[in-house]
């Protein structure tokens, strides 16, 4: 008896150790929504982009007097860069912090490491930039705002083909990242379908440090270009080994190049090579040049890249669907901001609905409408890199 | 062939790094019995003391000289003499007079701590090494290509093996620590400062591994916090493949290591790089536990 008090007791506390920063973290008249990324480790600054992308749209949404009055709170979680960390973000972001949405992540290997969680949650998410198709295949609360791989791979080998009339081409794939996996088979499928051939085709793990091995398997091929699916870190290391010796082909590359980084990293390896973004910072349209301006004042002067973007046009997502639900359904929307319970749980299926529903949302990415996969279809940059600078090349439409 | 002789030619430069970190393993083993895990973590630490040392003084980038980036190797290795003087301290001497394991897991424990230590104090993200020596391209023979960074892993690990080898040989310490490794209690008695002895050998290895950080630095300019375990564990097997106490063996074993690691991925898969440090073990114990150059002493316990 003694031993089952005890336990009692135990369970007891930690009920409570559990339900203490439930009760505290909710306020009147505000709206608590989550966001995990990688703030550290090899992407280190897809995390840091994308949450500034969310916070700038945020404030600005806030300060100009919120959703009808209710403001809008983000709790950021960071994952390290790793999947598994990832699940573990957004399982405190849910059951902890009681968040009513999720936006996250960049990479598509931690967003489908989320994405059952927040599916069987009943929480939406929606991924700035995750362009993996499996993603969204979780379920109906995943969606996300960028185009997907298949598209951005056909860009790319269609690019390749027909703008630089290139017929032979190596690939050089990071094994371990789904997105990297991906890419390159879409593009593969797309450039041979296009009639160019894929003469060599190598892998590395995320995180080598050395990549001259497969290098020279792949100068030995003699391809007329090098396409790398990676992240920024990995490129910029693989376009120095390239060079060192002695490839000294263009490199094609996805929005996994995306950081002002890449540049530093690899010293002047880059020149003459091209990647897909999902816009152009110089763009003359207004809207985007607000956000860029926005961006550079509040950061310090730092130029917003594809991923803040994207991570703007997230939240603005989300937020206008969170609008229209206050308008259409003042109910539910009080009860987003009250307890977990099952008027909250009706609450946030209806704003999945409103979100998947997302028809012309004027992003700075362009114009955002979400397809029955609740994936959206919108144009890719190409973007390329002269003397040590980037330069807009095209804008190809789905 | 052309590909073999590129293949072999960056292999050889990495062995060299491998050699360089299976020294310390090796001497730390041959006086003490210890294998030292923390070692792959010291490496670590060599090759972002570098990279600060590098910071500070401005030897990166346009003001880069062979007189800065010396300075900066120098230092590093300095910096890490005296964290493996500390390590054995506080950490191994305590423990000496306990049984194997103990040592063992307070090893594992070291390594842990400076691995969390670094992302505490370094932070999870990778830094990107400053060049402080220019990158140049140098052809070997026709189409065979390397850089003058490799050139330079592989003569400062020849030069850091030859001093060594002939402190080893030649000097009194050396003497000393020979005779410490052949018996530590005969040695004792015949007045030699064992505890003494034993700190110069972690200075000595510790300031090989830092040596060997700042050479990654220069050719794999990527460092982070835990980039000291997969090095570590294979300069281990290396060290295990030479015959674990022989430091020539270090240096073959190290060499074994590094081309290994570039044939298998150059002409079987890269996913299999990390294994053939593991099969090379597993064999190495099977077929000829004593290692390549190790002898087969009967165990005095």
């Amino acid at each position: 008896m003694i031993r089952f008090r005890k336990h009692v007791i135990a369970v007891l506390c930690l009920a409570l150790l559990i339900a203490l920063p439930l009760g505290c973290a909710k306020k009147e008249n505000e709206i608590v929504i989550g966001e995990y990324g990688s703030l550290t480790g090899p992407t280190a600054t897809f995390g840091i982009s994308t949450k500034n992308g969310i916070e700038l749209f945020l404030d600005n949404m806030n300060a100009a007097g919120g959703i009808g009055g209710t403001k809008v709170r983000v709790i950021v979680e960071d994952d390290q860069s790793r999947p598994e960390e990832a699940a573990t973000a957004v399982s405190k972001l849910i059951d902890q912090d009681g968040v009513v949405a999720v936006l996250g992540e960049v990479a598509s290997s931690r967003s489908m490491a989320a994405a059952p969680i927040c599916q069987s949650a009943g929480v939406p998410m929606i991924t700035p930039s995750s362009t993996n198709p499996k993603v969204t295949e979780f379920g109906d609360y995943i969606s996300r705002v960028c185009f997907i791989d298949p598209f951005q791979g056909q860009m790319i080998a269609k690019f390749a083909k027909e703008r630089l009339s290139f017929t032979r081409g190596a690939v050089f794939r990071d094994i371990k990242n789904d997105y990297s996996v991906g890419l390159a088979n879409y593009f593969t499928e797309a450039f041979h379908a296009l009639g160019g051939t894929v003469i060599s085709d190598e892998s590395y793990s995320e995180g080598d440090q050395d990549f001259k091995a497969q290098l020279t398997v792949i100068k030995s091929k003699k391809p007329q270009f090098l396409m790398v699916p990676g992240y920024y870190t990995d490129v910029g290391l693989i376009s120095r080994q390239a060079r060192e010796i002695g490839l000294d082909v263009p490199m094609l590359g996805g929005d996994g190049w995306v950081s002002d980084e890449l540049l530093e990293i690899a010293q002047g390896s880059l020149n003459g090579s091209y990647m897909v973004n999902h816009y152009w910072v110089d763009d003359p349209n207004p809207a985007i040049q607000k956000f860029v301006n926005d961006y550079r004042a509040r950061y310090g002067g730092a130029t917003p890249d594809g991923l803040a973007a994207l991570a703007y046009d997230a939240a603005g997502v989300l937020v206008a669907a969170l609008d229209r639900l206050r308008q259409e359904d003042a109910e539910a929307f009080r009860a987003l901001q009250g307890p977990r319970n099952d008027a909250q749980k009706a609450a946030r299926a209806k704003l999945k609905e409103f979100i998947n529903a997302t028809k012309d949302f004027p992003g700075v990415t362009g114009k955002i409408t979400l397809d029955a996969s609740r994936n959206a279809v919108k144009p890719a940059v190409f973007v390329g890199i002269k003397e040590g600078k980037y330069e807009f090349v095209a804008m190809v439409e789905p | 062939m052309q590909e073999l002789l590129q293949q072999l030619a960056n292999g050889i430069a990495w062995g060299s790094i491998y050699a360089l970190i299976a020294l310390g393993y090796t001497m730390v083993y041959g006086i003490l019995r210890l294998i030292n895990f923390a070692h792959g973590d010291v490496y670590m630490v060599g090759a972002f003391a570098a990279f600060y040392l590098a910071r500070w003084t401005g030897a990166g980038g346009a003001g880069a000289t062979v007189g800065s980036a010396l300075l900066v190797l120098l230092g590093a290795m300095a910096f890490c003499a005296l964290l493996g003087v500390l390590i054995e301290l506080l950490a191994y001497r305590p423990v000496r007079k306990s049984s194997r394991l103990t040592a063992l897991i307070t090893a594992i424990g070291v390594s842990l701590l400076l691995e969390n230590l670094g992302i505490r104090i370094f932070g999870a993200d990778p830094k990107f090494f400053p060049q402080i020596i220019p990158p140049q391209r140098v052809e070997l023979v026709p189409g065979v290509m390397v850089t003058n960074h490799q050139i330079t892993v592989v003569l400062v690990s020849i030069l850091l093996l030859v001093g060594l080898t002939l402190f080893i040989h030649r000097s009194k310490t050396g003497k000393a620590m020979r005779a410490v490794a052949f018996n530590r209690d005969a040695a004792s008695l015949m007045g030699i400062p064992v505890n003494r002895i034993i700190t110069i050998t972690f200075a000595i290895g510790s300031a090989l591994a830092a040596a060997a950080g700042v050479l990654v630095g220069l050719t794999n300019p990527r460092i982070e916090p835990l980039m000291g375990i997969m090095p570590g564990i294979k300069a281990f097997v290396a060290a295990v493949l030479g015959g674990i106490g022989s430091i020539p063996g270090a240096v073959i074993g190290g060499l074994l290591m590094g081309v290994s690691e570039y044939l298998v991925v150059g002409y079987i898969s890269s996913t299999y790089r990390d294994a053939i440090a593991f099969i090379i073990l597993i064999l190495v114990l099977l077929l000829k536990p004593a290692g390549l150059l190790g002898r087969n002493v009967a165990e005095k316990v």
